[in-house]
């Protein structure tokens, strides 16, 4: 797809904090720059095959066997990369109905996802038909504002995950919707659900300070915007700090670039979300170095 | 927990060591999955026994259907939609019967809520996924005739073809009511109606806020499409047709 590009400065989000002796930086030999690859879905709902080639919006469009060729083509050319997944794997194709999610994981493990997270849709076999499904899954699970304590699902969702790529320290973590009058009682049972802002806050502070992440990109199941209050990925990035990536799903949007936002400080901070029925896949580069120019300097976005 | 605590050490440990890299620039764009990528042959494999399965499932013949249905065909009412409503009152009222006593007087749906049309020919267990992919399950509501009245008002003030049975309802051309009926009588305010849907629409879902004043609620544990699966296998040759259950005089 040809796009139309524009360059856009931005300090660089936040991702200095907690990282000490900048100054110093500019007399030391310069470090190699780094490449990290963010490749990401959201809302695939079970759609394993390709929409039928008469289908009226996405006529051949998709398809796991397909995905899976562009990723591992992303691979080659840089193996410091992360797939991630914004939740409602579940739901959508008879697929999900006869096998309850098994598929959805298995492939996702073969393509080797690195983390996903819950959304509201994962519920629909209830939170024991999430739990059931969890074994044929070789990737995390991440969510930081549900508590599972007093569910089956106690102990196996982190809130976050910090991966190490070329050397590079990527925080992520996961938020997700009000499960209350989006999804029956029944089925999320006493999964508690707090306020995904104020955990978001907690977490990122966690992940900067005491993680040392360079990266932090939140993985995100609250829909891109809303007209009333409700929370959104718009209003998370608005309201924190030291986010460079919210990757969002639960609305499927589709966004004709990604969003640069500001935050609560005035920096920048990216919004991307890629539709559904995977007939998209999300592709964020960042290019690392150790110039470390803090306020002012910052990353050029080119979305 | 323990393992957690294990975990956040050793992410904590990997963490330590104080590289000094901040982006410097960053790119972002989205892919299209088009036609012309190639499949992955290994994971192309894997998914084949699978989709083999699920075909054979799906393409079982349930019932023969004579013409075209499709949600589009009335303004108040749709062949589709009263083969939904009236397949809804057929097959849950024995179970709702068996288990409280009591019977479902009507049945409310959502027109949002068909999501295909179903084409002439075979109807096949894919033609019930299609129309109904969701998880819904049956819900009966007893509601009071105030409540059920300000039903009547949803359904007018709409002007949808929602999928009902158990009432008639004929408006002027005016909206004004012409004549409402529940199982063939007048509606009393005092009495109180079973009111068969679905769970989402139970919690108020398309602003049916009327459901909210439920007293007492029962879930049938039946799934809409399974019940719609059966109501197929149930007949030979499917012919529901558009009707007077809820009219404007013109």
């Amino acid at each position: 797809m040809e796009r139309r590009k524009f360059i856009q400065s931005t300090a660089a989000a936040g991702a200095l904090a907690g990282i000490g002796s900048l100054g110093l930086l500019s007399f030391t030999a310069a470090k190699k720059p780094k490449h990290i690859t963010i490749l990401h879905t959201n809302d695939v709902h079970s759609h394993i095959e390709p929409f039928d080639n008469g289908h009226a919006q996405y006529p051949g469009m998709g398809g796991a066997a397909r995905r899976y060729t562009l990723i591992n083509q992303i691979r080659q050319e840089n193996p410091h990369t992360l797939l991630l997944d914004a939740g409602d794997i579940f739901q959508g194709t008879p697929y999900f109905n006869y096998y309850g999610g098994e598929l959805e994981f298995k492939l996702m493990s073969k393509m080797r996802y690195d983390a996903a997270t819950i959304g509201n849709h994962d519920f629909d076999n209830g939170i024991d038909g999430l739990l059931a499904q969890l074994p044929h899954a070789k990737f995390p699970f991440i969510n930081a504002n549900y508590n599972f304590d007093n569910t089956v699902l106690e102990g196996r969702i982190k809130p976050y995950q910090v991966f190490v790529r070329d050397g590079i320290k990527i925080g992520v973590f996961g938020v997700g919707i009000e499960l209350k009058g989006l999804v029956a009682k029944k089925h999320y049972k006493e999964t508690e659900y707090h306020n995904p802002i104020d955990t978001a806050k907690t977490i990122v502070k966690q992940l900067r300070e005491e993680e040392k992440c360079e990266l932090v990109i939140c993985l995100s199941h609250l829909g891109y915007e809303y007209r009333d209050d409700k929370v959104s990925d718009q209003k998370l990035a608005a309201a924190t700090k030291d986010i460079d990536l919210i990757i969002g799903g639960h609305t499927h949007t589709f966004l004709p670039k990604p969003t640069v936002a500001l935050n609560a400080i005035g920096e920048k901070v990216l919004i991307n979300q890629v539709g559904w029925a995977g007939v998209n896949i999300g592709r964020i580069d960042f290019y690392l170095d150790s110039s470390g120019k803090k306020n002012g300097g910052g990353a050029a976005i080119i979305v | 927990m323990k393992r957690y605590l294990l975990f956040l050490l050793l992410t904590a440990g990997a963490c330590k060591f104080n590289d000094n890299y901040t982006p410097a620039r960053i790119e972002g764009k989205q892919l299209e999955i088009t036609p012309d990528i190639p499949a992955n042959d290994s994971l192309e494999n894997f998914i084949t026994p699978y989709k083999e399965h699920i075909n054979k499932e799906m393409e079982e013949v349930l019932a023969y259907l004579p013409y075209n249905l499709s949600k589009s065909d009335g303004r108040y009412n749709t062949a589709i939609g009263n083969l939904m409503a009236d397949a809804l009152i057929e097959l849950s009222n024995p179970i709702f019967n068996k288990r409280t006593g009591e019977n479902i007087d009507i049945v409310l749906l959502n027109y949002g809520g068909i999501r295909s049309s179903i084409a002439k020919g075979d109807v096949t267990t894919r033609s019930a996924f299609q129309v109904m992919p969701f998880e819904n399950e049956v819900v009966v509501a007893a509601l009071k005739g105030e409540a059920v009245r300000e039903m009547i008002h949803y359904l007018i003030d709409s002007g949808t073809a929602h999928p009902v049975a158990g009432i008639e309802l004929q408006l002027e051309k005016d909206n004004s009511i012409k004549k409402v009926l529940i199982q063939g009588k007048p509606l009393e305010d005092s009495a109180t109606y079973y009111v068969a849907t679905n769970d989402y629409l139970l919690e108020g879902g398309d602003s049916m806020n009327f459901f909210l004043k439920a007293e007492e609620a029962t879930n049938l544990d039946y799934k809409i499409r399974n019940l719609l699966i059966d109501y197929f296998k149930a007949k030979d040759t499917l012919n529901p047709v558009r009707d007077q259950r809820f009219i404007k005089v013109e």
